[in-house]
């Protein structure tokens, strides 16, 4: 196949994908409709509402694959072939195949069912934002990019990035959760000083949120994700990024824009680790952290490509302005080989 | 006094206390991540000086309020080192008491079980018709292939067990780790040091502090720390892409350089590429970028040779490599001659605006203006890449017109170049002439040398692996309690405790009850 024909092969692949998770979010969305009228504790193992959803995540099962198959052929497409992670278009691809290919590996451990509409559509609005505002064509890496620490630093960073993502996801839950169960305790409590006679039981609940897990079986998640993915990134910001750039750049670590906001991002995790494990912290103000650091995740991506520009030789955009200083102190560009 | 003492003391321990709680690292920690904003939002002086610069010409009247508070070096300003220092000093305060608990523990026996083993968080009961001396040497063979450190009372009719001591010493590992990185970074920047030069193809470099165009030393170095190396720039590949979506970028740069590792050593050869430094010792040269040295000779008034051989020109822009640059002409006679202007790798007309319109060397032209008399030496340093015009005269036609020397090149690295036909230009009122030669490439080469970046990149990974036991190893204890009944059977509790947060040891007691069951022979 041609250049051109893989070219051709990933873009169709990626509206096939686009189209499948929103057939998957409909499913789910129907899924949820249904279930919403039952009690929390009964979940149909047969019926409309078990075919919607099984039907969404066979849906979303084929759009991974179609989305793997995007990734590829945009690495074929290339000349030379290689990894397709040269841009934000690619790098956006190969993150969201990353959430819903940890999603769906971890579907039957944790049971996540109840995550699915949340995690389908998060993938296809990401996805359709890269179609339209990130899409650039099949280019050759430029020189500093090919390396193999370019592989093995994004594969982990990639990594990272989708389990921190959907970590994030679990976060927000949780203080959604958190605040319903707050309030259903508050309204217990009234009932039982309103009514003054008998308890009557807890009435059986209803609803979406009565169908996401406890908020200790969330934040039990949460961590665990967390967990998983902190290592992961410490592999990729603090050794095999500083190990490539040591390679690429002279020097291991400079304190570059996205180097700082990659140290920024682990320390707001490494803060979040350790609010898990002190009093007063847990629970609700973990969530919270969990959540700055996704954001730090997120500006470290889109922020420093938009509005640091060309100033960071991380920049997907322009290679950056190796600056000559000459004797007078006068700093003058020279041409970078990046 | 011995009252107040006594409160300065306490007061004293109080603030260890509160430095070293989890609170307060957890409260340094995302301090240190808000600190380190500043550093990506304005422009470092040791990242870019050259946009350091930029943004005090724009901003006059804030910059000294951001000097005083160090803003363009935030990573070596006195307010950012604080806040890492008290981490420092916060973990090691924390760690260290921690070692020597864990020390303790480590060798103390799993402790005995609780009276009631139903309130643990984990347990399990179950009756059977074994004896009870079976049931204990059946759970001390089954924890023990657990992994369990296994403690028997067979008088109390309980199994102590425990394991997962390791996590405990990945986290201590971790937090020691980050202060060997913190070692190997500081070693770096106080024995280190980087600089960088432009070499033109056919000259070379000796490594002493004055050949380099900077160099930012650490702060410890001594001169005769540098290695005494030498190397000899040959030749330069490149290869321009013509078609594609990066049409005009240009790839596979590679530097052909002949080094000798010190005075009178055998020389060796080298091709450097980007991202395939070449190490010499402990010093690395890497090429970080390129472009073009057209060769003028400037003759004076009397037409004798003024200055002749390559200058390089500096690129004003990636895609064309339209470059600016001057020549200095300082022996001419009667006047020094000084030309400033501009370099077209492949120059095309377009509109009148001269362009170039491909960074590949395959039309070079110059365009450029001359000037005549004080180049401003006697002012002391001066760049090679900055004309002083304040002392000098513009070279106009007689007729008032603008002069321009505008020349194509007589060869392109070294082939003569068939289609440039006028390759001098006669300078007005005699005062000699200028003729563009030939055209070679130059690099920038970076040299660095980073002391302890060994020692930094074994300390992640120790912290890595660390982080790793600190986070996956799952400290428990489990206790199997026997007793025997009435009714001749015996009934088995078995509780389970988990000692690190987000673990759920339920799993674990079904298997271990499972086992105890099946008699510990399910999985032998
Ligand atoms: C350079 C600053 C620090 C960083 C980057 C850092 C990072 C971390 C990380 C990532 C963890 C998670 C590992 C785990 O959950 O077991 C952790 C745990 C821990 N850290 Fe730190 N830490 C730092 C400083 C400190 C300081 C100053 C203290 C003491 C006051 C401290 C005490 C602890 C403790 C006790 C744990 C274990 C928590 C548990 O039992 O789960 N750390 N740290």
């Amino acid at each position: 196949m041609s250049n051109d024909a893989w070219e051709t092969l990933s873009n169709q692949s990626v509206t096939a994908a686009g189209i499948l998770y929103f057939l998957a979010l409909l499913a789910h969305s129907a899924q949820w409709a249904a279930l919403r009228k039952l009690p929390a504790d009964e979940t149909p193992e047969s019926g409309q509402v078990a075919t919607f959803g099984r039907f969404g995540l066979l849906l979303t099962g084929i759009a991974c694959a179609a989305h793997f198959v995007a990734l590829v052929a945009r690495g074929l497409a290339a000349d030379p072939n290689r990894v397709p992670w040269g841009n934000m278009y690619e790098f956006t691809l190969s993150a969201t195949f990353m959430v819903t290919f940890a999603y769906l590996v971890l579907y039957r451990k944790y049971k996540l069912s109840w995550l699915s509409p949340w995690v389908v559509g998060l993938v296809f609005v990401t996805m359709m934002i890269a179609v339209i505002w990130l899409y650039e064509r099949v280019a050759p890496l430029t020189e500093a990019l090919s390396s193999p620490w370019l592989v093995i630093h994004v594969i982990s960073a990639i990594l990272a990035s989708g389990v921190f993502f959907l970590g994030g996801l679990v976060s927000i839950l949780f203080l959604v959760k958190a605040r319903s169960e707050a309030r259903e305790q508050m309204q217990e409590r009234e009932l039982v000083t309103a009514g003054g006679g008998a308890p009557l039981g807890p009435a059986p609940r209803t609803g979406i949120l009565a169908r996401i897990p406890s908020t200790d079986a969330l934040d039990r998640l949460s961590y665990r994700l967390h967990a998983f993915a902190f290592p992961v990134w410490t592999f990729a910001v603090l050794i095999s990024g500083p190990i490539w750039a040591h390679y690429a750049w002279s020097r291991y670590w400079g304190w570059d824009a996205k180097e700082v906001w990659a140290f920024i991002t682990w320390v707001v995790y490494a803060a979040y680790l350790h609010a898990r494990a002190t009093a007063g912290w847990k629970g609700r103000n973990a969530a919270i952290l969990a959540l700055v650091g996704l954001a730090t995740l997120l500006f470290n991506f889109i922020g420093i490509n938009y509005f640091f520009g060309g100033s960071s030789q991380h920049s997907y955009a322009e290679a950056p302005a190796a600056v000559v200083q000459v004797d007078a102190g006068i700093g003058v560009g020279a041409a970078p080989l990046g | 006094m011995a009252a107040s003492e006594l409160g300065f003391l306490e007061l004293l321990r109080w603030a260890w206390r509160q430095l070293t709680s989890m609170r307060t690292a957890l409260v340094l920690l995302l301090l240190l991540a808000l600190a380190a904003i500043p550093g990506s939002v304005i422009p470092q002086s040791n990242t870019d000086a050259f946009a350091v610069q930029r943004w005090q010409d724009e901003h006059p009247k804030l910059t000294p309020i951001y000097e005083k508070l160090e803003l363009f070096s935030v990573f070596d300003s006195v307010w950012f080192s604080a806040i890492y220092l008290l981490l420092v000093v916060s973990l090691v305060g924390c760690i260290l008491p921690r070692t020597r608990v864990y020390w303790r523990a480590f060798r103390a026996k799993p402790p005995a079980a609780p009276r009631n083993l139903a309130r643990l968080p984990h347990h399990a009961t179950y009756e059977t018709t074994e004896s009870a001396d079976e049931l204990l040497a059946t759970a001390e063979r089954v924890l023990r292939k657990r992994r369990y450190r296994v403690v028997v009372d067979a008088e109390a009719g309980t199994v102590s067990a425990e394991k997962g001591h390791l996590r405990e010493a990945g986290n201590l590992l971790f937090h020691l780790a980050i202060l060997v990185v913190l070692g190997g970074f500081a070693t770096g920047s106080l024995w280190g040091y980087q600089g960088g030069v432009v070499v033109a193809q056919g000259s070379g470099f000796s490594n002493t502090i004055t050949q380099y165009d900077d160099f930012v030393p650490g702060s410890l170095l001594q001169a005769s720390d540098l290695e005494p190396f030498h190397f000899e720039f040959d030749k330069f590949d490149i290869e321009w892409l013509e078609s594609g979506p990066r049409q005009g970028m240009a790839q596979k740069f590679a530097a052909h350089l002949r080094y000798t590792e010190k005075p009178g050593a055998e020389e060796k050869k080298y091709a450097l590429r980007v991202n395939h430094p070449l190490s010499i010792g402990g010093t690395d040269l890497f090429l970080i970028g390129h472009g073009y040295a057209p060769h003028i000779t400037v003759r004076d008034a009397n037409g004798d040779i003024a200055a002749s051989g390559p200058a390089v020109f500096l690129p004003e822009d990636q895609a064309s490599f339209r470059s600016f640059g001057v020549v200095k002409a300082s022996a001419a006679k009667p006047e020094p001659i000084g030309l400033e202007g501009l370099l077209f790798p492949t120059f095309l007309m377009i509109d009148g605006t001269p362009m170039s319109i491909f960074g590949d060397d395959r039309n070079p032209f110059i365009s450029m203006q001359a000037y005549v008399g004080d180049l401003g030496w006697s002012k002391g340093s001066q760049s090679v890449y900055v004309l002083d015009k304040s002392g000098m005269k513009l070279l106009e036609k007689p007729d008032g017109g603008l002069f321009r020397v505008d020349l194509c090149a007589a060869k392109i690295n070294g082939t003569p170049n068939t289609s440039c036909k006028n390759s001098t230009v006669k300078l007005p009122d005699g005062a000699g002439s200028v003729t563009f030669d030939d055209i070679t490439p130059w690099v920038r080469i970076q040299i660095s040398r980073t002391p302890g970046k060994g020692i930094a990149l074994g300390g992640v990974v120790l912290a890595l692996i660390g982080l790793l036991g600190s986070l996956f190893i799952r400290p428990r204890r489990v206790w199997v309690r026997v007793r025997r009944r009435d009714d001749a059977e015996t009934l088995v509790e078995v509780g389970g405790l988990e000692r690190s947060n987000g673990g759920d040891a339920t799993d674990e007691i079904d298997e271990i009850v499972t086992q105890l069951k099946g008699r510990g022979t399910e999985d032998s």
